[in-house]
């Protein structure tokens, strides 16, 4: 998968726990997901739960802390699909 | 993990604690129950002259069981922690029947998932009669305290 086509799985994902004053517009590959998009620590979870649905992966306690914007993500999961 | 110890760890003061015992625990579930007493402080003012317990006191109740206790016999099962930081997250709850003073109430809760220090359970609350009070799911962080 190209990271363009991960990114149009996850960005649904990501809105979906988006709060309410947090516009959907700010979300790039780029922006922290807990400092800029003001995700939770527990939506946070459920994001990584989801995006283990998704791409039938398994994510570890250590892959999670290494997780701060998409780019992240994205990147976590090719190395896990490959 | 004995039942009573984690009842000794709950991080609640004697006015905030809502757990009295617990019947049941395992790595998937827990059963507990809890007796309202008819002096608890709230019922003066809710409501004024009618005394009913505030949901949001019943939810606090199906956390505490449902949700901390489950959650410290969990982080326990590895290693004996002393100090456990709690955080309630969300929850979704239904109300079915009030509960009054002096009621008791049971908490079955069910492991969802617990993964990366977040605890998602489905709870919910029967009284003495075996009635369905409340029902939902809640979730919360449980982490060992460093």
């Amino acid at each position: 998968m190209t990271s363009e086509e991960i990114y149009i799985k996850i960005e649904p994902i990501i809105k979906n726990y988006l709060p309410e004053d947090v516009s959907k517009m700010e979300i790039s590959r780029e922006s922290d997901l807990t400092k800029e998009l003001n995700i939770n620590s527990a939506h946070l979870i459920d994001i990584v739960l989801d995006v283990e649905d998704v791409f039938d992966i398994e994510i570890k306690n250590e892959d999670l802390e290494k997780l701060r914007n998409l780019n992240d993500v994205i990147n976590l999961i090719k190395q896990k699909t490959e | 993990m004995k039942s009573d110890n984690i009842i000794k760890l709950l991080p609640y003061g004697a006015e905030f604690l809502f757990v009295d015992k617990l019947t049941m625990i395992s790595t998937e579930m827990v059963e507990g129950y809890y007796t309202f007493k008819k002096d608890e402080y709230f019922y003066q003012s809710h409501f004024k002259e009618n005394p009913v317990t505030p949901g949001v006191i019943l939810i606090e109740c199906m956390a505490q069981i449902g949700l901390v206790c489950l959650g410290i016999y969990l982080l326990n099962s590895e290693e004996v922690s002393v100090k456990t930081s709690v955080a309630f997250s969300s929850s979704q709850v239904d109300f079915l029947i009030p509960v009054f003073p002096g009621e008791k109430v049971n908490v079955v809760s069910e492991k969802v998932y617990f993964r990366f220090n977040k605890l998602k359970c489905k709870v919910k609350m029967f009284n003495e009669k075996g009635e369905l009070v409340a029902n939902g799911e809640l979730s919360g962080m449980v982490k060992k305290y460093e």
